[in-house]
């Protein structure tokens, strides 16, 4: 554990370049949509920041898993960094969907299942936070945290299916379209091409944040370590 | 885990399921019988649900109009907050008396702990559930009595207790115990007690069953699968 390896100093420059590719394609490759102009071009980042919620969760959720079976803690740790991500990206999403929706639903929230759906998604991993906060001995907090993301993670598939029989207003661009939906479109190559980049810079950024993460949780650890033994010395 | 093997005998495979239901019904008649001892559990949560009932009342102004249509959404609010109630204290009394180390050592597959824990906590909240729906029928003149609301208020305390079971069961081993429990539990649950007020709804109002039934058919799902879930986790949490 020195300095930065040099595979994590290349993913660092990787993920930054292919960062600024996305936000050219984003803003400035990508047509302007015809009825909804400008602030269509949320809808990239969106759904990639949705996009990596939902499998930061599911990283917690296997995490778990191998805590569960293995008891190591190293796949305790790479829950929580998952968790905190996914925290933030899922947060992204709120927010810029209703950033979006401002102008094309005429307000900043309504109580559509999608959107509902999504913010107890939230809910569930701050309170995965808060749980790991409470509980001071290390084995038990990544065995009731790892339960808990295992919890947590079947019901949020299971909510997004249920909405399905829902009527939504939610609009979805990929697949068929609920009729009731609003503020839909369809994407032209040049969107679709800046969508699916999106998505694959967003994969980036999550596993170099990831990677970061971990390292800082490492650090943390052998603080500790050296300040026990500054102790006991 | 290796430690289990130790803390169970190889024979306890073999057992009958006899042995495994026997097993559940010691812990449920321990609770239950407890229970019948100091009635705190039960008059607690009966006297918490009138509490909240009334404070609807208020809150809402529950006249005759919006009755019909808000009543399965106090209930439920009313039968969720009853039930954290009473899952926190009866999670509560096994710890700090030491009881759960006690039920641990017992010879029994833990999973027997988990479903004995988990069915006397359905029978507490269906007994507040018993005496909260004639009450509330008195209060807001409308008749509570359907076979299929009764069915509905049956299977989402089921899907409730599945997972309060669990979740306080984790909880009580946190530091903000009492806080932690509702917002573990709620999130998880909000599908349950989601298709639970839809489909109490749809009864109270008299819709047709294929309005219903989609409703009933999410609940049933989630039952099992959070059932399922817990019966597969348990054993790791109450692993010391």
């Amino acid at each position: 554990m020195g300095p930065m390896p040099k595979a994590l100093k290349a993913l660092n420059v990787f993920t930054s370049l292919v960062f600024a590719v996305a936000l050219y394609l984003v803003l400035f490759y990508a047509p302007r949509e015809a009825v909804m102009g400008d602030v269509q071009r949320v809808f990239y980042f969106h759904v990639a920041a949705g996009w990596v919620g939902a499998l930061a969760f599911l990283v917690t959720a296997v995490a778990g898993i191998f805590v569960l079976v293995r008891g190591d803690h190293r796949w305790d740790q790479l829950a929580l960094a998952s968790v905190e991500i996914g925290v933030v990206f899922t947060m992204i999403n709120i927010v810029t969907g209703s950033i979006w929706a401002r102008p094309v639903w005429n307000t900043w929230w309504t109580w559509d299942p999608r959107l509902v759906t999504a913010s107890v998604m939230e809910l569930i991993y701050l309170a995965y936070l808060m749980l790991r906060q409470g509980i001071e001995d290390p084995d038990r907090r990544a065995r009731f945290a790892a339960v808990y993301g295992i919890v947590g993670f079947i019901s949020v598939p299971l909510t997004f299916l249920s909405i399905r029989i829902f009527r939504t207003i939610h609009p979805v661009v990929v697949g068929n379209n609920d009729p009731t939906a609003q503020g839909t479109f369809d994407m032209t190559p040049k969107m679709k091409l800046a969508f699916f980049f999106s998505l694959f810079t967003f994969t980036f950024v999550y596993i170099t944040l990831l990677w970061h993460r971990l390292r800082l949780q490492q650090f943390k650890e052998r603080i500790e370590e050296r300040k026990l033994r500054a102790l006991t010395a | 885990m290796p430690d289990r093997a130790a803390t169970q005998p190889a024979e306890a495979k073999r057992r009958p399921l006899r042995e495994y239901l026997q097993a559940i019904g010691a812990v449920v008649w321990k609770d239950v019988q407890a229970e019948f001892r100091s009635r705190e559990l039960l008059s607690a949560m009966l006297v918490f649900s009138l509490l909240v009932i009334l404070i609807f009342n208020f809150a809402l102004e529950l006249d005759v109009r919006t009755r019909s249509t808000i009543a399965s959404g106090v209930l439920w609010v009313t039968f969720a907050f009853a039930g954290t109630l009473g899952l926190n204290r009866s999670m509560a009394i096994e710890k700090d008396r030491g009881c759960l180390d006690g039920l641990l050592l017992a010879p029994v597959d833990r999973s027997a702990l988990y479903f004995g824990k988990a069915v006397g906590n359905l029978i507490f909240m269906a007994l507040v559930e018993l005496i909260v729906l004639p009450v509330f029928s008195v209060l807001y003149n409308m008749n509570l009595f359907h076979p299929g609301l009764l069915l509905v208020v049956l299977l989402g305390s089921v899907g409730y207790v599945a997972v309060g079971t669990l979740l306080s069961t984790m909880a009580v081993h946190a530091r903000t115990r009492d806080v932690l429990l509702p917002i573990l539990l709620f999130p998880v649950t909000i599908p349950v007690l989601l298709a639970a007020v839809k489909a109490s709804n749809g009864f109270l109002q008299a819709l047709e069953m294929t309005d219903i039934l989609p409703w009933l058919n999410l609940l049933i799902v989630y039952d099992v699968i959070f059932i399922a879930v817990a019966f597969m986790v348990f054993d790791y949490v109450v692993e010391e």
